[in-house]
């Protein structure tokens, strides 16, 4: 078949994927290909990891190195393939449940430390395999399967928590606006350092459908008349209750694969 | 290990844009169908994406990055191909 992105994808024996119909997770998954596929990289230097969840059955229609871990350990495993193997681009791609909840320490202490991995979080708000439960990310007042009076929990704001835990680019899109998280995934994997972007996702079949927003397109015209770009936020109150998308931080830090190959230097001796 | 045989549905218009739908893996969201900015496309009987007014279209290619299952693809003479 004569597609420009054929050779990202393992289309001859994958697909269709199994994710519902509407689902932002596809359109996420069709912005990281692109923006792979523009990239000046081989297909062999770049490794996607992801843990359990929706979100994380993406490497398995991916056509490059992928590896399909534990339940929050997406980090600590991409940790593991960025020492061994420090040339490579490693990107996690993970859901809010996975990445927050019982991932979130391993999350906050890979920001810390300023490791070289692009973090795509895809955050539909919910834990959409195991049917609805509210996540970390479920904002408060929102009903999921188990919140059926809404969740009376605070919620996560994710590029904040980044941000301070030491993240050098933090940047936030949703699944409308694909194009622009096109060039924020080229921007992220280009950046030396913890990159974070956050994907403000639908999930019609569960998230949408227990809150009464409709389907997948109800949703996405909700993101799109509810978002506003970083540079249009002029005074704090612009941005309430508005998605702020765009490069919300950027930075830099030395990056720990590099500070951590001196030290293997010193101690053979080179 | 079940093997998918993809076999898009291609239409080109006068101007050479060509569009590709690959009816076995639209699932009918309709996200192509209601964010396409010329009504280029409409869901058909079968409830899967149909193109049908081809001549339309301007090849933005914003079904193609929208949709979530790899199902529609555009090509545009017009738009320069991405440097390697």
């Amino acid at each position: 078949m004569n597609i420009e992105i054929a050779e990202y994808l393992r289309l001859d024996d994958r697909f269709p994927h199994i994710l519902c119909p509407g689902c932002g997770i596809g359109s996420a998954m069709n912005a990281m290909v692109r923006a792979i596929s523009e990239s000046s990289m081989n297909k062999n230097e770049i490794c996607v990891v992801s843990g359990i969840g929706c979100s994380s059955r993406v490497p398995g229609y991916i056509d490059c190195d992928t590896f399909h871990t534990l339940h929050g350990r997406a980090i600590p495993s991409a940790t593991g393939i960025k020492l061994a193997r420090p040339e490579m681009e490693v990107i996690v791609i993970a859901g809010d449940g996975d990445l927050l909840a019982i991932g979130g320490n391993h999350f906050i202490h890979a920001a810390r430390r300023n490791l070289d991995l692009t973090v795509i979080l895809i955050n539909n708000f919910n834990y959409g395999m195991t049917g609805g439960q509210f996540s970390p990310t479920t904002p408060q007042g929102k009903r999921g399967t188990t919140a059926p009076y809404g969740s009376v929990e605070r919620d996560f704001n994710v590029c904040e928590m980044a941000k301070v835990a030491g993240a050098v680019f933090v940047a936030r899109s949703t699944t409308y606006h694909t194009p622009h998280l096109k060039g924020l995934i080229k921007q992220a994997m280009k950046k030396k350092g913890f990159a974070v972007i956050e994907v403000v996702s639908q999930c019609p079949t569960l998230y949408g459908r227990l809150n009464r927003m409709g389907d997948a397109i109800k949703m996405l015209e909700y993101y799109r008349d509810n978002s506003i770009t970083v540079t249009q936020v002029k005074e704090p109150k612009d941005a309430e209750g508005k998605i702020v998308i765009g490069v919300l931080w950027e930075t830099e830090a030395p990056e720990y694969s590099e500070v951590y190959k001196k030290v293997i230097d010193i101690a053979q001796k080179k | 290990m079940k093997k998918s045989n993809p076999n898009p549905v291609v239409q080109t218009a006068k101007t050479g844009i060509e569009i590709s739908i690959i009816k076995e893996f639209c699932k009918g969201c309709g996200i192509c169908v209601e964010f396409c900015p010329k009504d280029v496309l409409a869901l058909g009987s079968d409830l899967k994406t149909n193109c049908i007014n081809i001549e339309a279209c301007n090849g933005d290619a914003l079904c193609e990055l929208r949709c979530p299952d790899f199902a529609i693809f555009v090509k545009n003479p017009k738009k320069k191909a991405i440097k390697k």
